[in-house]
């Protein structure tokens, strides 16, 4: 197949054109290392590059298929992890200088074993904001990473990396991490599908974390099939993660066509509504109306559910770099490293009442998925702000950017919920919707993206490269 | 916050900065206690909410 014809493809479209041998693999890869190349200045989004492991992989691929063995459910699909991943042979930046002396990782995560088992092909590693706090893909040591649809503009963090690789067309999909938003808001920022499953769901084994009550791995992808795609090959049990749900896998691909209709919908309200831009509230009107919610509901306490997170995220951040805090101040990103050590000195029952509260907002939100299927809510209060920008207009009062970045998706991680972003193609930047459904139904959120794809409201924008 | 608090806040991090042995330099610590001042603040909107005694806190949600 040409270089050209390898240019935005899905995975579903490069599985196809790999299985039936249309393609080889090995010309997928080339063509995305190719890419990747002359994307580096532009975008910067990767801090490493695979090349002669995903090129071997390939060929593997492509001498099984000459051999006449099944191709896998991912074969040839190029991806690339967000540094925080653990990949053999690299050390685990996590977009930091202090984890470069590191030694090199001995073992892949689970994450990309099963995509590979699933003959995906890793191609490398990719920028992201320091330790992952984060929500603006900005780095003080590797550069900030670029928006592919305006290089000017953020991609959103801390899966920085993530948003301008994919929404750059280097691959079709990655794999970042969510802990206050960290996959939504690139999603919403780069114009991208990307699912932050149930906490527990999918392993975190052998990533750096942040803040380990609300660390997720989790996908972005340009469709909601790749989503499910990745999503399938992912899932199951490990025992490595602590918290890895004994769960049997739950397949989603075969129900993606199944029908929305008489799925009981609701938009959020109040808070919901209050900090956010026309073009949120018009991306939110968009799909509700796409989908014919007409309901409006109030998530209890979503302001203090957002402050209990930002406090817990706070203390467990700083518990866990105290020890490089100490002795290693000096090589910490200047805004990292002051959000850190004011993280350190938080007096403890704080920290304890917004984990109490945290049960509380958990059981009042539970209540709501007993008569709603699924809740409409932006993912970012804005579009992409620009590199370096520091403050924002929120409801007519001036704020910083940063804090602010995250305020609707903070309140969903906290409690663990499954959410999908889905791409509203605004011009000239695109933002993103939440999809936020009960904890384990990712498929209906997957379901719902899915149709408002096939609908034309949901649309990964190509950029004008 | 008032002046008296903001002076409390200088203390605190002094304090926890000796306690918890990490070595803060003078030019750091606006930044810092901008930070620590923002947390607080939203600390005080949780604490502030009351709950039931029995409610058992969610160190790790489980769905």
């Amino acid at each position: 197949m040409p270089e050209a014809m390898l240019a935005w493809q899905s995975a579903a479209a490069i599985v196809d054109a790999v299985s039936s041998g249309r393609s080889s693999a090995v010309a997928v890869i080339e063509a995305t290392l190719t890419r990747i190349d002359a994307s580096a200045a532009r975008l910067n989004a990767f801090t490493a590059v695979t090349r002669e492991r995903a090129l071997a992989k390939a060929r593997a691929i492509d001498a099984a298929r000459a051999r006449g063995a099944p191709c896998g459910q991912l074969a040839g699909v190029p991806f690339a992890v967000k540094n925080l991943y653990d990949v053999a042979g690299l050390a685990t930046l996590a977009g930091s200088k202090i984890n470069r002396r590191l030694p090199p990782a001995t073992a892949d995560s689970p994450l990309i074993t099963r995509l590979e088992a699933a003959d995906a092909v890793l191609v490398g590693a990719l920028n992201m904001g320091e330790y992952a706090y984060d929500f603006t893909g900005e780095n003080a040591h590797y550069g900030a990473s670029r928006n592919p649809h305006d290089p000017a503009h953020m991609t959103g963090g801390s899966s920085g990396g993530c948003g301008g690789a994919v929404a750059g067309d280097l691959v079709p999909l990655a794999l970042g991490s969510d802990t206050n938003g960290s996959i939504r808001v690139p999603s919403s920022f780069c114009g991208l599908f990307g699912l932050k499953p149930t906490y527990g769901r999918l392993s975190r084994a052998r990533s750096f974390p942040f803040a380990a009550s609300f660390d997720h791995l989790g996908p972005l992808a340009r469709s909601a099939r790749d989503l499910a795609l990745a999503y399938d090959a992912m899932q199951g049990h490990d025992t490595a993660d602590p918290v890895s749900a004994a769960r049997q896998i739950e397949p989603v691909l075969p129900c993606l066509d199944l029908a929305t209709r008489g799925l009981r919908l609701a938009v959020a309200g109040g808070y919901f509504r209050r900090g956010a831009s026309a073009e949120a509230i018009g991306a939110v009107a968009r799909v509700a109306a796409a989908l014919g919610a007409t309901a409006e509901i109030e998530i209890p306490q979503a302001a203090r559910a957002r402050a209990a997170a930002y406090v817990i995220t706070a203390a467990e951040s700083a518990s866990l770099h105290l020890p490089r805090l100490r002795g290693e101040a000096h090589e910490f990103d200047p805004a990292v490293r002051d959000r850190l050590i004011a993280g350190a000195m938080l007096p403890a029952p704080y920290v304890m009442a917004a984990q109490k509260f945290r049960r509380w907002y958990r059981e009042q939100v539970l209540r709501l998925f007993q008569s709603i299927d699924a809740i409409l809510a932006p993912a970012t209060p804005f579009t992409a702000p620009r590199i370096g920008q520091q403050r924002v207009r929120l409801d007519g009062v001036e704020v910083p950017l940063r804090p602010n970045i995250g305020i609707f998706t903070q309140p969903i991680s906290f409690i663990g919920l499954p959410v999908v972003v889905v791409p509203v193609p605004l011009a000239p930047l695109p933002i993103g919707v939440q999809i936020i459904t009960a904890p384990w139904r990712e498929d209906v959120a997957l379901r719902i993206a899915h149709r408002l794809e096939q609908d034309g409201v949901a649309l990964a924008p190509r950029p004008a490269l | 916050m008032s002046d008296e608090t903001d002076r409390a806040l200088e203390s605190l991090i002094a304090a926890a900065a000796e306690l918890l042995a990490l070595p803060i330099e003078p030019a750091w610590r606006p930044a810092i206690e901008a930070n620590l001042k923002a947390t607080l603040q939203l600390a005080a909107t949780v604490v502030e909410f009351e709950l039931a005694d029995d409610l058992e806190p969610a160190p790790v949600f489980n769905a």
